[in-house]
């Protein structure tokens, strides 16, 4: 799922000072997963922002709504009636969401409430951690399920760097697992250690992000 | 044997000599004096240089500077390049230059995470951006491609061929040691000329790694050239053991420098008896040694390790193959 953090209140004060009263809305899809923007979110953090501002001398209205999704529009539409009443829109979504409700509604202002941080697993109650970092050119199938692009801090292709620590953990965070050890003991498990001696080729970005703006054109599925 | 690139440890390792290279780290400034002075310490002690390329991810005069500072003073540099800083249009751009510019040797690394630069005293970048765009075995078949190939990654060819004598770092005793040969053989697949390796202590557990690499083959295709890192005190050895992976420092090396009277005097004796130590080990064919920050005890450490004077080499290079595949 798509991994969101929130924003520190006093960032979300600063963006939201001077407005009288807000839409705040939640999604229910991923940033709910991972309890970051979905209902529960949106409606601990009215009273708290409203508080916040009120602090700052600032008297804040807050309508709150959350969607099934905001990155999809049939859902994003049902903020439609609640626009006009707010003078500023603040969105829990991930930044698709966030995109997808500034792209719709032109007239308000939408602002960020979370950061997006990455595609991640839930590993355990309150841990997620990255796993896929949609580079374009997937090569689990040769590294035993284990993606060495969003799991190895340097991305290696070819093996792990010197800086494995003792324990198998990653040099550059020691609750992280270093992937290349985890790889190396799967294939050493199923005993093809050497399939790991092919050496993989440069890799061809230009599927992802570094290709431009990444654009999925289906003419199957055109109207 | 042809040689590759030509460069003097090249010819020293070729010629059948033990080599002795040596780092010098560049300054967190621009002067040039800073290079020039070590240069002035450390002339005529080893056969190449090695200038780091932003050790620990923190800004430096680049590896590329230091190495024609060096190169300028007399003294042959080896030019550290690492994956963490630049794409591979940014890489083979440099290489380039730098092949332009006199600089006979590469060491292909992949480099400090930019996070590490932020571990010490200084604030460091550990917000900046990384690239990764190529690995360093991916680096290392760059370079082959463009000295042996005149080619460019992408298959485009290059004006004439960029001839390098080719570096790869190698940490045998790092987690998962299984894979430790494994990933030497990949970097000797993919055109490492010779070996610089993480700094050794324990050299026992060294000596087996050597053994196997020697029984895979590899150190028929590779010169391999042991790291020795010069130990300051007992404080330093541990923070080695315990915090640098693949730095395996025994307890009984860490009491001897706890015990010792003049940790300083101390530690130039060990580096020169693991020099000697490691000089003895079948398929080692030289030290790269690193005194950080402290490289003015080198010329002594390596006279006391009876490696001085560094070998002259006026036989011309056909005759020198020959004596090495005797």
């Amino acid at each position: 799922m798509i991994i969101a953090e929130s924003k520190p209140i006093l960032e979300l004060v600063h963006q939201l000072s001077g407005r009288r009263r807000i839409l705040l809305t939640g999604c229910a899809c991923c940033v709910a997963e991972c309890a970051a923007g979905g209902e529960r979110e949106v409606e601990t953090l009215a009273p708290l922002l409203r508080l916040a501002l009120k602090v700052e001398g600032h008297s804040l209205e807050i309508l709150t709504k959350t969607v099934e999704r905001q990155c999809e529009w049939e859902f994003v539409e049902e903020l439609a009636e609640l626009i006009p009443q707010a003078d500023a829109v603040l969105s829990l979504a991930c930044g698709i969401g966030v995109q997808a409700v500034a792209e719709r509604f032109p007239e308000i202002p939408v602002y960020p409430g979370v950061n997006t941080t990455s595609l991640a697993l839930r590993e355990e109650p309150g841990l997620w951690a990255a796993r896929c970092q949609a580079c374009g050119d997937c090569v689990l199938g040769e590294t035993f399920g284990l993606c060495p692009i969003a799991r190895c801090a340097k991305s290696l292709q070819n093996g792990p760097c010197g800086g494995t620590r003792k324990n198998g953990k990653c040099e550059v965070d020691e609750n992280v697992d270093c992937v290349w050890n985890l790889i190396v003991e799967r294939a050493a498990a199923k005993g093809r250690l050497e399939s790991l001696l092919r050496i993989r080729q440069p890799k061809d970005w230009s599927n992802s992000h570094h290709g431009g703006p990444k654009r999925m054109l289906r003419e199957d599925l055109r109207p | 044997m042809k040689l590759r690139s030509g460069s003097r440890l090249e010819r020293v390792l070729a010629a059948g000599h033990f080599a002795v290279t040596v780092e010098v780290g560049p300054p967190q400034g621009p002067n040039p004096e800073v290079i020039r002075r070590k240069a002035e310490w450390l002339r005529g002690v080893a056969d190449a240089y090695n200038v780091t390329d932003n050790q620990t991810a923190v800004v430096r005069l680049s590896s590329i500077a230091g190495a024609k500072l060096l190169l300028e003073a007399g003294l042959e540099p080896v030019m550290q390049t690492t994956c963490r800083d630049r794409n591979r249009i940014a890489l083979q751009s440099d290489l380039l230059g730098a092949s332009a510019l006199g600089i006979k040797n590469c060491l292909c690394l992949s480099g400090d995470h930019q996070k590490a630069s932020a571990s010490g005293k200084l604030k460091g970048h550990p917000g900046a951006k990384n690239v990764y765009d190529v690995d360093s075995i991916q680096l290392l078949a760059i370079l082959q491609g463009m000295r042996d190939q005149a080619v460019q990654a992408s298959g485009d060819p290059l004006e004439q061929p960029a001839p390098f004598f080719i570096g790869a770092a190698w940490t045998p005793l790092a987690t998962p040691e299984s894979f430790r040969t494994l990933r030497l053989a990949k970097k000797i697949e993919a055109g490492a000329d010779f070996i610089q390796t993480q700094a050794v202590f324990d050299v026992a557990r060294f000596a087996a790694a050597v053994k196997k690499a020697r029984e895979m083959g590899l150190c028929d295709r590779v010169a391999i050239l042991a790291g020795i890192v010069v130990p300051r005190s007992a404080r330093m050895l541990r923070y080695l053991n315990e915090r640098v992976p693949g730095v395996e420092v025994p307890e009984e090396l860490i009491r001897r420098m706890e015990a010792a009277t003049q940790p300083a005097a101390e530690g130039k004796k060990i580096a020169k008896e693991l020099i000697e130590a490691v000089r003895v080990i079948p398929g080692v064919r030289g030290v790269h040694l690193q005194a950080i920050e402290n490289e003015a005890v080198l010329p002594e450490i390596i006279q006391s390790a009876d490696l001085l004077p560094r070998p002259e080499l006026n036989a011309e290079p056909a005759r020198a193959a020959s004596i090495r595949n005797r």
